[in-house]
């Protein structure tokens, strides 16, 4: 059995639909556990207060929010080498899911730095690089709506995620890059030494892997929504077309 | 409820917000993914 068998969009549903209904409610349990774990249970940081809490929201709806972009530039790929519609319409099913995940860490992230920084916003390294990562999926978004031509679309969609990629790498290591700016570096890393205290980190990661376990959940579902256009448009317009010879 | 100390305005709006957000992309995602499948079960089925 080969992956590419899941480019048929009937295989694709068949497969996907039994899966959704356990995705969402394993997400489910997994992030309102990691929030109640975290809110209820963790205690205040000796210098953050209790605005540490705001980690479980900020770290992995920032992760998502780049891996995100990942995945729709793994799918973008494969579409323009291998032409599989449904890695074009994962693609554009993930970027509202993107769009959310960005805003969530840009909002969470203002709120958390007032206190912290003294600003809501700073034009720090990670903070501009994420701010245009927004503004690129606002452009995904709006490219793949303005073009009727939907195998164009893909194609050209396909092309500004290649480019809003620098971006998206940005994000994720502009702290290295330039070492300068308020955000500080990685909360989580394989070196244990850098990683933040115990007692934030596991619920930390299970609400990780609840925004991970939500992010497939919701893009399986949006991606089969796109199938199901295609396909109502496909059949749409053959019906136009058949009715004309049908009157002749 | 725990205490949240002088910063319980920020960390509620931050948890408020976002669990908004959360519940409204699974709510959209959900509404719309219905009504394409009866729009295309209806086409399917005009069409024979």
């Amino acid at each position: 059995m080969s992956i590419w068998e899941y480019a048929n969009p009937k295989k694709f549903i068949a497969t996907t639909t039994p899966v959704i209904p356990w995705l969402f409610a394993a997400a489910g349990v997994a992030i309102v556990g990691a929030l109640i774990w975290g809110f209820f249970f963790t205690p205040d940081d000796y210098r953050q207060g209790s605005t540490v809490k705001i980690i479980y929201l900020h770290v992995p709806s920032a992760m998502m929010a780049i891996n995100t972009w990942v995945m729709m530039l793994v799918a973008s790929l494969i579409w323009l080498v291998r032409r599989h519609h449904v890695s074009a319409l994962a693609a554009r099913a993930a970027a509202p899911v993107g769009i959310v995940m960005t805003l969530l860490a840009l909002f969470t992230g203002a709120i958390w730095g007032q206190p912290m920084w003294g600003t809501w916003w700073a034009w720090d390294p990670r903070l501009t690089s994420f701010l245009i990562l927004f503004l690129f999926y606002l452009g995904y978004v709006a490219l793949w709506q303005a073009i009727d031509d939907p195998d164009t679309a893909a194609d050209l969609t396909a092309v500004l995620c290649i480019v809003g990629s620098v971006f998206a790498v940005l994000s994720r290591y502009a702290v290295l890059f330039w070492n300068q700016g308020l955000h500080q570096g990685a909360s989580l890393s394989l070196d244990a030494e850098e990683n933040v205290a115990d007692v934030f980190y596991y619920p930390l990661l299970l609400s990780l892997a609840g925004f991970v376990l939500l992010f497939l959940a919701l893009v399986l579902l949006r991606t089969q929504t796109e199938i199901r256009v295609r396909r109502t448009r496909a059949l749409l317009a053959r019906s136009r077309r058949a009715a004309p010879e049908a009157r002749a | 409820m725990p205490d949240l100390g002088k910063y319980a305005t920020e960390v509620l709006a931050a948890y408020g917000v976002s669990i908004a957000l959360l519940i409204g992309i699974v709510w959209i995602s959900v509404a719309r993914a219905r009504k394409v499948r009866r729009q295309l079960q209806d086409v399917e089925h005009r069409d024979g």
